[in-house]
């Protein structure tokens, strides 16, 4: 399908702004100035004030000479880009592919994106009213390549549509400016009395580039289509992406549901085809004051099953606020990933960490409280005990290690070991008895020290000596002591955990 | 004819039971190799498809309750079933599990911190077929929570263990089974030195259908061993001391 751009240009993007909001501005004349080099220089002058010999670049107190009334405010830094980004990001009504085209600009990619409308012109009328009714001065044009779309919105006729192959035609006439070169190539080209691009186009191109450098040619031919100039979209465009844009603003949860249901069937449908199921997926709703809410949800498997995945979803559809109403839905599946293709098992499947109960179960409870609040433990080659065991990554994980059982482990370890005072005899048998919170506790039989050092390429520090102890009641503890004995330091005895 | 009368009276007992309202289990009863203490059940075999209770008030208690119910977990999920381990404050540690024969790979945690979410995660999982068993660590438990907990269970055939510590006064609920873990001294054999299998005091202080009892359970050679040397069985009458529920 043959390429058709879109070039919006702001023609006071800044001056625009600040009038929507402060109406009162849009009736005087009035500048933008920023400090530079010690003097205040005009960063944007508004209509009225340009109508007035006021023009950016211009010292205030120059400004102010030609006109005694103006009202000067200061220029807030970055804030062309930030407008570009909010209005791009509101132009994806429009088209996917929207991009900014600094300073003040918007480059759309429509191909195939127009006849939703009825046609180009219907499109560009619908762009142009939302736009100027909000409060922007635009001037926009449609055109086969990115350089004669932006070349006829700003040299051409406002709000022209360039047939396809038409493009050509419209350069011709247009200044060197319209090529988008650098302010010293133009200034040379003038000199030499090339007014028009028509009046150097059919030169030979060695020449001009000798003259003029690599940048005219290249900017010529991406103008003309012969270079293809690709631009970078605000927002990537996942590869499985479904759109729903509604005829009216939606305002009910039961609206928003079947727009979900709708949207869900197109994308599964389209992933069972290929065998793919969704890992991620995000369900964005774009609002009529341009606001967009989504809700994200992750699944522990690859899955295509549509009630599955809107349960997901169902459980936050409430965050969702349409205020003045929703006008178009996307869902995005950012991540796929291949479904096994199993034979349903009649009477029913096996037991186990593959069944699809139970992932869905995961997918449930991590979807409404976070997938970090689910944990599974695999064995860690290490002996020391708060690193023995590591979190599987996923329900397929299995281990590269196997679990110790020479040795007992005790059945609850504590997350920080806690003091306890003890009376031992020196230098290594077990405690005779221990105070645990205020309790005392007779040691009738021990077994150990089991000593286990750090790992000296982790962390530094001492070992500890560990005893499985039983007291008089027959209650089980696992004791340690860290380290050696050293002179009389406090607190050398830790409790760590409860045996069964 | 004392074996005739025996007989008799099993097979009215068993007739009786669907009258009440207990439905066996479908399939091959789950052997959980507890010896003595599964004839407190009804009809001998342990109660799968319900929610037991270990009730404690230490923390000695719930490790002891962990560690008994890790050996029934183990039977449970011999074929390869999923345990969901769902608290608060968790402070299992999973290899503690292997000792008791129950694998540790096979048991998912989920923590979280409000009580309303627990249950909802602990209902949410009962109401999964094909899980093998389902741990809460639930403090407070209303008796309407508790009913729904059970109702889920009859759905699905789940198993539910719900451990409930620090609690002075248990109060009524709809849980099946209730349970009382204490420690005892483990006996070294000649008088060895050092610490000897674990063995425990397992009080069954409620069973629906069943008759209630307190045994000595020792945990050796990878099974459980009822402890024989003390013939005295003791037969708590459970309604008179906590008041069934049912």
């Amino acid at each position: 399908m043959a390429k058709r751009f879109l070039s919006i240009w702001f023609r006071h993007l800044t001056t625009d702004w600040f009038t929507m909001r402060q109406p009162n501005l849009g009736t005087q004349p009035f500048v933008l100035a920023a400090l530079s080099h010690g003097r205040k220089v005009i960063t944007a002058a508004n209509a009225l004030a340009q109508q007035q010999g006021v023009s950016p670049y211009m010292a205030v107190a120059d400004a102010r000479a030609l006109l005694p009334g103006l009202q000067v405010m200061d220029d807030v830094p970055g804030l062309p880009l930030q407008l570009l980004h909010t209005l791009g990001g509101r132009c994806v009504l429009y088209t996917p592919i929207t991009a900014i085209d600094p300073p003040d600009g918007l480059m759309l990619d429509i191909t195939g994106c127009a006849h939703l409308w009825g046609g180009e012109q219907p499109y560009l009328t619908e762009l142009v009213t939302r736009l100027t009714n909000k409060g922007y001065h635009i001037s926009t044009s449609i055109a086969d390549t990115v350089g004669a779309a932006w070349a006829t919105a700003r040299f051409g006729q406002p709000g022209a549509v360039l047939p396809p192959g038409a493009h050509l035609q419209a350069l011709l006439s247009m200044p060197p400016a319209a090529l988008r070169l650098p302010a010293a190539t133009c200034l040379r080209l003038q000199k030499l009395g090339l007014l028009n691009i028509g009046s150097f186009i059919g030169m030979p191109r060695n020449v001009l580039r000798r003259r003029f450098g690599e940048e005219l040619l290249l900017r010529l031919n991406q103008a003309l289509g012969i270079v293809e100039e690709a631009i970078t979209p605000l927002q990537q465009v996942e590869a499985y992406h479904e759109r729903l844009p509604c005829l009216e603003p939606i305002l009910t949860r039961t609206g928003i549901e079947i727009a979900l249901q709708r949207l869900l069937e197109a994308i599964c449908i389209r992933l069972q085809k290929e065998g793919k199921g969704i890992r991620q997926a995000i369900f964005k709703a774009h609002r009529l004051d341009g606001c967009v809410e989504q809700i994200t949800i992750g699944t522990n498997r690859a899955t295509h099953n549509i009630q599955h995945l809107f349960k997901l979803f169902d459980i936050h559809i409430a965050s969702i606020e349409p205020a003045a109403g929703i006008e178009l839905f996307i869902l995005d599946a950012p991540q796929v990933e291949e479904v096994p293709t199993l034979q349903e098992s009649l009477w029913g499947s096996t037991p186990g960490l593959q069944q699809q109960a139970l992932s869905d179960l995961l997918d449930r409870i991590g979807g409404k409280f976070g997938a970090d609040k689910i944990y599974r433990y695999l064995p860690n080659e290490h002996h020391w005990p708060e690193r023995s065991i590591k979190q599987a990554t996923s329900l397929g994980d299995k281990a590269d290690a196997t679990w110790q059982s020479a040795i007992p482990r005790p059945v609850q370890l504590m997350h920080q070991p806690e003091p306890i005072e003890v009376t031992a005899p020196i230098p290594d048998y077990p405690p005779m008895l221990f105070r645990h919170k205020g309790q005392l506790h007779k040691i009738s039989k021990a077994d150990g020290p089991e000593r286990i050092e750090r790992e000296w390429w982790l962390e530094e520090g001492p070992h500890r000596d560990y005893y499985h102890v039983e007291d008089t009641n027959g209650q089980r503890y696992w004791l340690f002591r860290s380290g050696h004995y050293t002179g009389n330091k406090p607190h050398q005895w830790f409790i760590h955990g409860y045996f069964a | 004819m004392p074996i005739h009368k025996k007989e008799i009276i099993s097979q009215l007992q068993r007739d009786i039971l669907p009258l009440q309202g207990f439905k066996q289990p479908a399939g091959t009863p789950t052997r959980i190799g507890l010896g003595a203490v599964e004839e407190a059940f009804p009809n001998g075999c342990f109660p799968t498809g319900a929610i037991h209770e270990f009730i404690g008030t230490q923390p000695e208690h719930a490790a002891v309750s962990a560690g008994f119910m890790a050996g029934i977990l183990a039977s449970l999920m011999k074929s390869g079933g999923v345990c969901v381990w769902v608290s608060s404050s968790r402070a299992l540690f999973p290899p503690g599990l292997k000792t008791f024969g129950a694998n540790p790979e096979q048991v998912i945690f989920i923590d979280l911190q409000k009580e309303k979410d627990l249950l909802w995660a602990m209902e949410e999982a009962l109401k999964c077929e094909g899980l093998a068993a389902v741990v809460g660590e639930i403090q407070d438990l209303g008796f309407t929570a508790s009913r729904r907990l059970q109702l889920a269970v009859e759905h699905s055939r789940v198993t539910g263990f719900l451990l409930r510590f620090g609690q002075r006064k248990p109060t009524a609920n709809a849980c099946v089974a209730r349970w009382r873990i204490t420690t005892l001294p483990s006996v070294q054999e000649d008088g060895l030195p050092g610490v000897g299998f674990p063995r425990w005091n397992v009080e069954l202080l409620k069973i629906r259908n069943g008759k209630a009892g307190s045994w000595q359970v020792q945990w050796s050679a990878g099974g459980f061993q009822v402890i024989q040397e003390e013939k005295e069985t003791i037969w708590l009458n459970a309604s008179s001391q906590y008041g069934s529920a049912i």
